[in-house]
């Protein structure tokens, strides 16, 4: 193989991406006929979907039968503090019930209810129990069975084709790094077999980023090493923008002992199953911390709370089920206050709460999660736990029917898309998400495909030049920067500067800090051949995380209010004028990030109507309101 | 409290390699990847490991930890005596790619063979109804993270290729019974479970269940109930009435072929 042989690959969709998302756009895709390739970083199966516990958001209604699409939505857009893209929240709501029974007919199988249905469970933010799950492992079982579900495709083209990668394939342990256009249009995608450094081009119309997220720029995260940003650093390239960057979600509980397993996620379910929060005095502290847009829906006492469980008809939610942003930010008040655990953490207790044999049932991996990493019997003791860097809600901006980004034949369906979750995401609507969009990308993708055919996009040697050039480089140079100490240093700042609770000096000290770090990541060098070298990988990896943590930090200070995903210790406050604004990055030339203010559409006046004027005043300015009642009076839209 | 830990790591690819040396920091509550990335970062940056999760949830970075197979982020470093040189391997049954990355492209071939689910087409959305007590069998198996360390330690094929034509191995003889225990689906696997897959090839030894992370009792709960069916099949008087009558089809569900010659 010479250095810069490249196999070239004919496909219609590339979907750049193996979790959810990706497997669900490659499936519709497919299904609707058209020559697919999968890319995954990973094995095909190991994705980050995996790693999901809790469930999966429907309003089924299988559990309470008051639940439907108008208060899935209601609590979405609660959740994200009405930042979201509200047509995306409302497809979502509709179609999140038909994607999970989907599932069911490609041979899913979730915990059942007593008449046979799929069970659900209480989530924080989410009103009814809404989760569809098997036990604590809900993401291994959707990718499993989307994985099982693409073994199926391609087993009915083995009997048709004679060949079971004739019309879908996983290209497992590859890496994208150029997207290449053709006169601002998708012409194909480049990149390397990880194994042995060999180079691909994909020529198609149409790629799906599906990515996923951007943790391993932080250092302590409950997320893999493939969450390098890699979607929205390629969509940033290629000419297109991403939505409102500051949104990074912290969840209010990774283990945080011993200090090798710090970060890693321990699942919500544990509080929606009856588990508690308690500081080091042994005191519920989260009573403390109901902010007043939440008040009314949040028990006051811990007998009221402890009666919804059993009684959620008449008792209002504990407030230990308060959306994710909210108990990050209690649990790190409580630890600045000096009543924290002796790791820097506080106590989730469920050891005190429930039997252990419904602990072991409902929470299995969490028990041996504990008991094997941390020599913590999660029956008898409770558990250490702090925030941990889990989503970033901000991601590619997308159309919201059809997830098309701004460049022909581009489109982000998941994570590395924005828009969907607002500033904060409710815990269990991620897994919904990837389903929904994921199998709205894959469609749209496909019709594109029919749109250019004939007069398909074509990839010039030039822009092909170049992304060998740029892949090569950190081979080429000796003697350079170790990229795995430049991404320690780059997960130290974002940690320290852009983290969980932010201010404009920080912020600003952030920037330069970046800009010093970006020129370490330009001298770069390793070590090593092109065959299976992390090393080599790392490098690749640094132009995204640099790109995706510059967009962050200029986005974090640009916002000067808090909200969701987002707190400023300087703008404490969240700001009804700030709401209607969203903010947006872009790329000039190779590495320069430009940020613009964009106006929030306003949302549908039928969908408003499904909210009480008083609790839209929380949120709302005082023009937005006084259009409210004539937009409630509005015809309702279609309700499918 | 930290040390310094020996290391012996194969290094090399399929043709050839050694075991390489080093000394390593250890602290406090760090499992066996947490070491092995230090030494990346710090001595042997491309040193190859698949890794994913760090949380024993994906499967990936399956290895032999002084001759034994597991998960490098479950195996904490305080099962070891900090005097102890710790010798990291791959996989033995699969081809190394790399260091201590393998070839696990065989069980993707052998999991494309399996015929897969096949519920009622009538069935709805939203109309399936099974109760728990039925679905909680089949749950077991798919807790399975496909770390391949079954597979690998399966004697049937380890040390033995010869035999993976005839063999899918624990993990997939467990899909078949997963399949088969599933309240919706409808296909008849027993027939190939034997004749394609080589259940008669497992002499229950059990080491499969050994070293499973997830604790699934593969050999207990999947691979003897399996054994029980196929032998039901073969010798029920009622279905062998049936296929000479015509009744009931003689053969079941066809393995999928891998790929056209």
């Amino acid at each position: 193989m010479a250095m810069t042989d490249i196999e070239r690959l004919p496909y219609d969709v590339v979907v750049i991406g193996a979790g959810g998302s990706g497997l669900r756009a490659a499936i519709e895709a497919r299904q609707a006929g058209k020559k697919t390739a999968i890319i995954s970083k990973s094995l095909f199966g190991k994705a980050h979907t995996v790693m999901a516990e809790g469930g999966c958001a429907a309003s089924m209604g299988n559990a309470n039968p008051n639940d439907n699409w108008q208060v899935h939505f209601r609590d979405t857009m609660r959740g994200g503090k009405f930042l979201n893209n509200w047509r995306m929240a409302e497809l979502h709501a509709k179609e999140a019930p038909d994607r999970v029974w989907e599932l069911e007919a490609w041979g899913a199988l979730f915990d059942r209810t007593k008449e046979g249905k799929i069970s659900q469970r209480n989530f924080g933010g989410h009103e009814y129990p809404r989760l569809a799950h098997v036990g604590d492992r809900t993401g291994l079982e959707i990718i499993r069975t989307l994985q099982q579900r693409v073994v199926a495709l391609q087993q009915q083209d083995a009997v048709e084709h004679g060949d079971p990668e004739a019309m879908i394939k996983v290209f497992a342990e590859t890496t994208v790094t150029r997207l290449i256009l053709d006169a601002g249009r998708i012409a194909g995608a480049f990149g390397y077999v990880r194994g042995t450094g060999q180079f691909l081009l994909f020529e198609a119309p149409a790629v799906v980023l599906a990515t996923g997220g951007i943790g391993k720029s932080y250092k302590v995260t409950s997320n893999s090493w493939e969450y390098t940003g890699d979607g929205h650093a390629l969509a940033l390239l290629a000419g297109a923008s991403l939505l409102n960057m500051e949104f990074v979600q912290l969840h209010p509980t990774g283990m945080i002992w011993p200090p090798s397993v710090k970060g890693i996620l321990v699942t919500e379910s544990v509080r929606g199953d009856g588990g508690v929060l308690r500081n080091s005095e042994g005191k519920r502290f989260m009573f403390n911390y109901v902010p007043d847009v939440f008040r009314a829906q949040y028990a006051e006492t811990e007998d009221e709370a402890d009666r919804w469980y059993t009684d959620p008809d008449h008792n209002r939610r504990p407030p230990e089920l308060l959306p994710r942003d909210e108990v990050a930010r209690s649990i790190n008040s409580e630890v600045k206050a000096g009543r924290g655990t002796e790791h820097g953490g506080v106590f989730l207790d469920i050891a005190s709460r429930r039997p252990a044999d419904y602990i072991l049932q409902r929470l299995p991996s969490m028990y041996h999660q504990f008991k094997e990493l941390a020599d913590v019997d999660i029956t008898k003791e409770p558990m250490e736990i702090g925030p941990t860097c889990h989503y970033v809600m901000g991601g590619v901006e997308v159309d919201p029917d059809t997830q098309a980004a701004s460049v022909p034949g581009l489109y982000a369906a998941g994570e590395v898309s924005g828009g969907m979750h607002g500033s904060n995401r409710l815990g269990g609507n991620s897994l919904s998400d990837l389903l929904v969009f994921g199998r709205r990308a894959g469609q749209a993708a496909s019709e594109h495909v029919d749109s250019v055919s004939g007069a398909r996009p074509a990839v010039g040697q030039a822009a092909l030049d170049e992304a060998v050039t740029e892949a090569l480089a950190p081979l080429e140079r000796s003697g350079g920067e170790n990229p795995y100490e430049v991404h320690a240093a780059l997960q130290q700042l974002m940690t320290d500067q852009v983290g969980l609770i932010r201010n404009e000096g920080e912020l600003q000290s952030a920037l330069s800090e970046l800009e010093k770090l970006r020129a370490r990541v330009a001298q770069v060098s390793v070590e090593g051949g092109r065959a299976y070298n992390p090393g080599w990988h790392l490098a690749q990896d640094l132009r995204n995380m640099m790109l995706v943590s510059d967009c962050v930090a200029q986005s974090a200070l640009e916002r000067q209010e808090s909200r969701g995903g987002h707190t400023r210790e300087d703008y404490p406050e969240m700001s009804p004028t700030w709401r209607q604004v969203n903010l947006v990055c872009t790329v000039r030339g190779e590495d320069q990030v430009a940020l613009a203010r964009q106006p929030m559409i306003p949302m549908r006046g039928d969908l408003l109507g499904l909210f009480e004027v008083n609790e839209l005043k929380k949120y709302l300015t005082e023009g937005e309101l006084a259009g409210v009642s004539a937009g409630s009076a509005a015809a309702p839209e279609e309700t499918r | 409290m930290s040390y310094k830990a020996a290391l012996r790591v194969w290094r090399g690819d399929d043709g050839q390699g050694e075991l390489a040396d080093y000394t390593v920091e250890v602290n406090d509550g760090e499992v066996v990847l947490d070491v092995l990335h230090r030494l990346q970062a710090t001595q042997a940056g491309d040193l190859a490991i698949r890794w994913n999760c760090k949380a024993g949830k994906c499967g990936s970075c399956s290895m032999e930890i002084n001759g034994r197979p597991g998960l490098a982020c479950m195996t904490r470093m305080s099962t070891f005596e900090p005097a102890e040189t710790l010798t990291i391997t791959p996989l033995r049954t699969f081809p190394v790619i790399r260091d201590l990355v393998t070839d696990v492209s065989f069980n993707y071939a052998k999991a494309r063979e399996i015929p897969s689910f096949t519920p009622d087409p009538s069935i709805g959305l939203g109309e399936f109804r099974m109760q728990q007590v039925d679905v909680q069998r089949s749950q077991e198996f798919r807790k399975c993270i496909e770390c391949y360390l079954c597979q690998n330690t399966c004697h049937v094929i380890r040390d033995h290729p010869e035999n993976e034509r005839e063999f899918a191995g624990p993990r997939f003889l467990m899909r078949i019974a997963e399949l088969e225990m599933h309240p919706a689906d409808e296909a008849d696997r027993r027939e190939i479970a034997q004749d394609d897959f080589g259940l008669g090839l497992c002499n229950i030894t059990k080491c499969c269940t050994e070293v499973c992370p997830e604790n699934i009792k593969i050999t207990d709960n999947a691979l003897i109930p399996l054994k029980e069916r196929v032998v039901g099949r073969k010798y029920d008087p009622l279905t062998w009435l049936g296929s000479k009558i015509g009744r009931r089809p003689q053969h079941d569900t066809p393995a999928v072929p891998a790929r056209k010659a």
